[in-house]
């Protein structure tokens, strides 16, 4: 299955289209804001649901998503042209992942009409921010060993359990939270998938602090938290379903190929200092700032436009090779691996370009071009976040080049033997 | 490589592959090096009625191309030859074509684009100088004028095919204007001195002009844009092909993985090796894409073509080598015999990584290109 983009026999010619958006963006949208800018991250929310509101007033929010949902039920073209129209203003990026390109399209796949009327409206018009409640503390890439539980009351669910690496937890209005419900099947045919609202009682949400002082993950502790049987998504234990669409979403989501993505923050950013193309820029800048003026740009500056250029192209050539359906829906993790690797080296050419200043400057209050050190500490974080490399790599060895899978001991037996046996089998011979 | 070809692209890329397939064997690659012949003129003869040496050439003057996209049904080829580290001088003959055919006055060409066309005349650049790197718009070499045209006194060396070309496309500062002159390898004063190559068919002479007399209509106009026609076109093709010898490369490597036995278990099984498959795949998808990318601005002619096709020009170089080592690695020792075929490919991707600019000569040329 490839992302379901309705084509409308009635569309507006597009360039007319690119016109109207034109217009309604100057008039309603406020600028981009100075790249350089901090702006706290409850403001930055705040702003942003405001924005995605006025697109909704518009009628240019969720232009891919049907229109009896909210949406206008345009295709991937005409987004991308309100994209390019976008690039001067200031856009609510933050509700492109996972809230419009990862949570939203498995809904629209995999909800009832009732959870598709509600949730795509209510996202569209910027009420409603959706986060995932996937990984745990015991399982993170292997994600179908979750311990989560969710257990029957009468109609009611109770779900018990922790999850971790929630990204932006304390600013979402539902989750979408992945939940064992029968421990007698076999590890994936137990899940199942719910819409849990963030707020409710026995959800307790603590935020973690990494290693670069920033605090966008979450943990989150479930402690009798009852819902409704409309929480589930899909069927139960159908949850594994859904968490494969998902992961699908997800991966295409890096590439600029995502049909529910709306505004470009890098292309942006590059426009508003007037360069040609996203991403080397702000290294050419730090280049600038820290070794002087010069007619060329260092090795490491062409090195990263180089790199940045190949990988933009890469993401097209996977998402529209697995929306042809040239390419299997797994070939989406070799733009997955190719993001991070890089991004690895993006962020090494900042610590090359800003030598000692990535580590030390005069102001004890403000690190500036330390930025770059603090980035550094982080730099495997892109290799990590929505399932790792390696992950990534099993897949592309596996799926798309047919490569035997690995052996696993749990596949064909019951979780809680899997577990029985696991704990029996964890002490190092 | 282009998973956007029309259904006449892919019967052509059948056709092109038939003929390969016929003729550019790697028992026949190796005859070829036994007997120190770099391609035989029936092969190209017949290479350029598969429309080797025409796609580029507009109709009106006896060429055609299958889609309308010229450079995109000729990479198509190009990835193919690659496929086959196949003999012929595809990339550097069909780089000449376009520089001929975009300058002011191309049609005054008309008559030699026809004979290269045909395949009856091989054209190849002679651009590199003697210790000089890649440095196609600063020739030392210079032509001054007399009566009957021009006189070319210079010695280009690393010319392709310079031992088999009849046509030679030569860069010259003449009253200090950058130009190009067109000369016939007969011309007396023109001497061929075949180079040593790492590839086994594509071969390299020094050829000293000496003297040269030079006919005034050899003289081709608007050199600097010839120039960059030239390079761009001859980029994206290398690359092409280059994206075609690695992608034979990783099918023999995976084909390797999977029938190789250790430990009880196939290659193929063991994570450690996969996971080096899975960077490769990328990789080379990585590849393709930039080459696509190149192909389809330089077709277009857009704003971008010159820092997009460098920029393929410098990754593909780079990774081409990078993924063929790490296959030799995977095939263990065989993967460094003389009798596996393997390095044909390695040789043709290590000549097109080192010619008509390598990575580093390219990245200080896209430095200079950049909005910095």
């Amino acid at each position: 299955m490839t992302l379901a983009v309705p084509e409308s026999p009635d569309m507006e010619d597009i360039e007319s289209f690119r016109l109207r958006a034109r217009d309604w963006l100057k008039r309603n949208m406020p600028p981009a804001p100075d790249p350089a800018l901090e702006i706290p991250d409850e403001e930055r929310w705040a702003r942003a649901r405001k924005l995605q509101g006025a697109l909704y007033e518009g009628g240019f929010a969720g232009l891919c998503y049907p229109r009896e949902y909210g949406g206008q039920g345009l295709s991937l073209q005409y987004q991308k042209v309100f994209t390019e129209e976008s690039l001067p203003y200031e856009m609510p990026i933050v509700f492109n992942i996972p809230t419009l390109s990862i949570c939203l399209p498995t809904i629209l796949e995999l909800g009832t009409e009732q959870q598709k009327k509600q949730h795509i409206n209510d996202v569209l018009c910027g009420r409603e921010v959706l986060v995932e409640f996937l990984s745990e503390p015991h399982s993170g890439s292997d994600l179908a060993g979750v311990l989560t539980r969710a257990e029957r009351d009468g109609e009611k669910w109770v779900i018990n359990g922790s999850k971790i690496w929630t990204s932006h937890a304390y600013v979402g209005d539902v989750a979408m939270c992945l939940a064992r419900t029968d421990w007698d099947a076999p590890k994936h045919r137990g899940l199942t998938m719910f819409l849990v609202p963030v707020r409710s009682p026995g959800i307790t949400i603590r935020r973690i602090r990494q290693v670069n002082g920033k605090s966008e993950f979450c943990e989150e502790f479930f402690d009798n938290v009852v819902l409704g049987p409309e929480a589930v998504l899909g069927e139960v234990n159908g949850g594994w379903a859904v968490a494969t669409r998902r992961f699908y979403y997800s991966r295409s989501a890096w590439g600029r190929g995502n049909p529910y993505i709306s505004g470009d923050h890098e292309l942006s950013q590059a426009q508003s200092k007037g360069i040609d193309y996203g991403g080397y820029q702000s290294l050419a800048a730090l280049a600038r700032e820290v070794q002087g003026p010069s007619a060329r740009a260092p090795d490491a500056v062409v090195d990263t436009y180089v790199n940045q250029t190949v990988r933009d192209l890469m993401a097209r050539r996977v998402i529209e090779g697995v929306e042809s359906g040239a390419m299997p829906p797994e070939a989406a993790s070799m733009v997955r691996l190719f993001h991070a690797q890089i991004d690895w080296l993006s962020v090494d050419a900042r610590l090359e370009v800003a030598g000692s200043h990535a580590v030390t400057g005069p102001n004890p209050e403000n690190s500036g071009i330390g930025s770059v050190g603090e980035t550094f500490l982080i730099r495997q974080a892109t290799s990590l976040g929505g399932g790792t490399t390696e992950m990534a790599r099993n897949g592309i060895s596996e799926r798309v080049l047919g490569m035997p899978r690995d052996v696993a001991s749990d596949l064909n037996i019951s979780f809680k033997e899997a577990r029985k046996i696991f704990t029996e089998n964890r002490k190092r011979k | 490589m282009d998973l956007n070809l029309t259904s006449d692209q892919q019967l052509f890329r059948a056709a092109t592959r038939k003929f390969l397939e016929r003729e550019a064997t790697t028992v026949r690659i190796r005859e070829l090096t036994e007997a120190k012949i770099g391609f035989e003129r029936s092969y190209w003869q017949t290479a350029s009625e598969l429309g080797w040496t025409s796609l580029l050439v507009p109709e009106e003057m006896d060429g055609g191309s299958i889609s309308g996209r010229p450079l995109a049904d000729l990479a198509i080829v190009a990835e193919e030859a690659g496929q086959f580290a196949a003999p012929g001088p595809l990339a550097v003959t069909n780089a000449v074509i376009a520089g001929l055919l975009n300058v002011e006055g191309a049609k005054a060409h008309a008559g030699v684009i026809g004979e290269i066309a045909s395949g009856a005349a091989v054209a190849t650049w002679a651009v590199y100088e003697p210790g000089k790197g890649w440095d196609p718009f600063e020739p030392t070499a210079t032509a001054t004028r007399f009566e009957g045209g021009f006189r070319l006194n210079c010695v280009k060396d690393r010319v392709e095919v310079g031992d088999q070309a009849d046509l030679f496309l030569v860069g010259a500062r003449l009253d200090g204007e950058l130009c190009q002159f067109l000369v016939r390898a007969d011309a007396p004063g023109v001497r061929v001195d075949k180079m040593w190559s790492l590839d086994f068919t594509r071969h390299f002479a020094t050829v000293t002009f000496d003297n040269v007399a030079v006919p005034r209509k050899a003289l081709v106009e608007d050199a600097r844009t010839a120039i960059e026609y030239q390079c761009q076109t001859l980029f994206a093709l290398q690359c092409a092909e280059t994206c075609g010898a690695t992608a034979r490369v990783f099918d023999m490597a995976l084909e390797w993985a999977f029938d190789r036995y250790a430990f009880g278990r196939s290659l193929a099984s063991y994570q450690a090796i996969k996971h080096r498959f899975a960077d490769m795949k990328t990789w080379l998808e990585a590849m393709h894409a930039i080459t696509v990318g190149a192909i389809r601005s330089v077709q277009d002619r857009a704003d971008t073509a010159s820092k997009i096709s460098r920029v393929a020009s410098i990754y593909v170089a780079r990774k081409s080598v990078e993924i063929m080592q790490d296959c030799v690695q995977i095939h263990g020792g065989i993967g460094v015999t003389w009798e596996y075929d393997l390095h044909i490919f390695l040789r043709r991707a290590t000549v097109n990584r080192a010619l008509y600019g390598t990575p580093e000569e390219q990245r200080s040329a896209l430095s200079a290109l950049l909005a910095y």
